[in-house]
């Protein structure tokens, strides 16, 4: 019987792959936001609106992970952004090995910024990274104030966070206060973005930061 | 998969993935990395995985230790035990330089109140080393 020292880490693999992703995303100036967040928390709708404001400034294009059929790449598509559909068949998150395949069907060239839509899940997509630079949590008012609680994990490993369906604090019981305070202090160097895909307010302060992300460091 | 559940029977959808959950992704780079220095070492089996495993990861150790069983099966991997060592979430206070292992998910300082953790351990997530038969 004898020991053997490992010590290697179990997600090298899909870091290298994401690691190649990165170069190839550097190589062709388009900056990636991996979007991670609960079903239903507004992911697509977001998306629509943030192109929309960002059109005749910056170019998006939009990849979208969903575990079966094509609704969100159809909705993507006819607002005239280049997209590519991933159907994970019953995969709980993406990874970089799927993203790496997408990257060869869209005209990079053409991107500045490159929307991730993950699946919609708060646990699984934090452990596998897709080679993004810049990984943009959602939470909804009618998800409730307490989310911080229950899954930290995605609080404390995202850059920014958006809070989606602002428009319903005025009927929900939604203390911002106390989820700003625990969303802080799991991750005090977040930006913050209360937003509302229906009535579009907060979305130009959403795009513009996603503008300067995407703009080329000169 | 295809192995019966005695509550829900073998699974009967043609297009079941097991991918279903992520454990069984990451368990798949386990076995593999395993496999690797195993048959580096020239060895005949594999006794024993030990695994390194911050509170923050998002792994269920007993849902890891179902899908090893079979995904090493018919590996020189096969039958190991797997053994997991837990880190606890470690946080420093970037106001005041105070450390501490949260309780719960509020990451507020409890020296002075300030919300300016940063993480100092939990994010662990390795195989430290296997036991191998020659």
């Amino acid at each position: 019987m004898a020991r053997i020292p490992v010590v290697e880490r179990i997600m090298q693999a899909n870091d290298d792959v994401a690691a190649a992703n990165r170069r190839l995303l550097d190589e062709h100036g388009v900056h990636a936001v991996n979007i991670i967040a609960a079903p239903g928390a507004g992911k697509t709708s977001l998306i629509l609106a943030v192109a929309a404001a960002l059109q005749g400034r910056c170019r998006v294009g939009v990849i979208e992970g969903d575990l079966a059929s094509d609704v969100d790449a159809v909705k993507v598509r006819a607002a005239g952004l280049p997209v590519v559909q991933i159907n994970t068949g019953g995969g709980c998150h993406l990874d970089a090995e799927q993203i790496r395949v997408a990257l060869l069907r869209l005209p990079l060239d053409e991107i500045d910024l490159l929307l991730i839509e993950n699946v919609g899940n708060l646990i699984c997509p934090v452990d596998f990274a897709l080679g993004e630079h810049t990984r943009l949590g959602i939470s909804s008012v009618p998800e409730g104030d307490d989310k911080p609680y229950k899954y930290p994990t995605v609080f404390a490993n995202i850059d920014a966070l958006a809070l989606n369906k602002a428009d319903l604090l005025a009927f929900l019981p939604f203390d911002v206060a106390e989820f700003k305070r625990l969303v802080f202090a799991l991750n005090p160097e977040l930006s913050f973005f209360p937003v509302s895909s229906t009535t579009g307010a907060g979305i130009p302060a959403l795009a513009d930061w996603l503008a300067g992300l995407a703009a080329p460091s000169a | 998969m295809g192995r019966s559940s005695p509550r829900f029977g073998r699974p009967r959808c043609a297009r079941y993935n097991p991918r279903c959950m992520h454990e069984y992704a990451v368990t798949q780079n386990i076995v593999d990395i395993v496999c690797r220095h195993a048959a580096k070492a020239g060895a005949s089996r594999v006794k024993r995985v030990d695994l390194v495993v911050g509170e923050l990861s998002t792994i269920v150790d007993d849902s890891v230790q179902f899908y090893y069983d079979f995904i090493a099966e018919g590996t020189l991997a096969e039958g190991a035990q797997l053994c997991f060592r837990r880190v606890p979430i470690e946080v420093e206070c970037g106001a005041c330089g105070h450390v501490w292992q949260p309780v719960d998910a509020d990451w507020t300082c409890p020296a002075c109140g300030q919300a300016q953790a940063r993480v100092r351990a939990g994010r662990e997530f390795y195989v430290e080393s296997i036991e191998v038969e020659d």
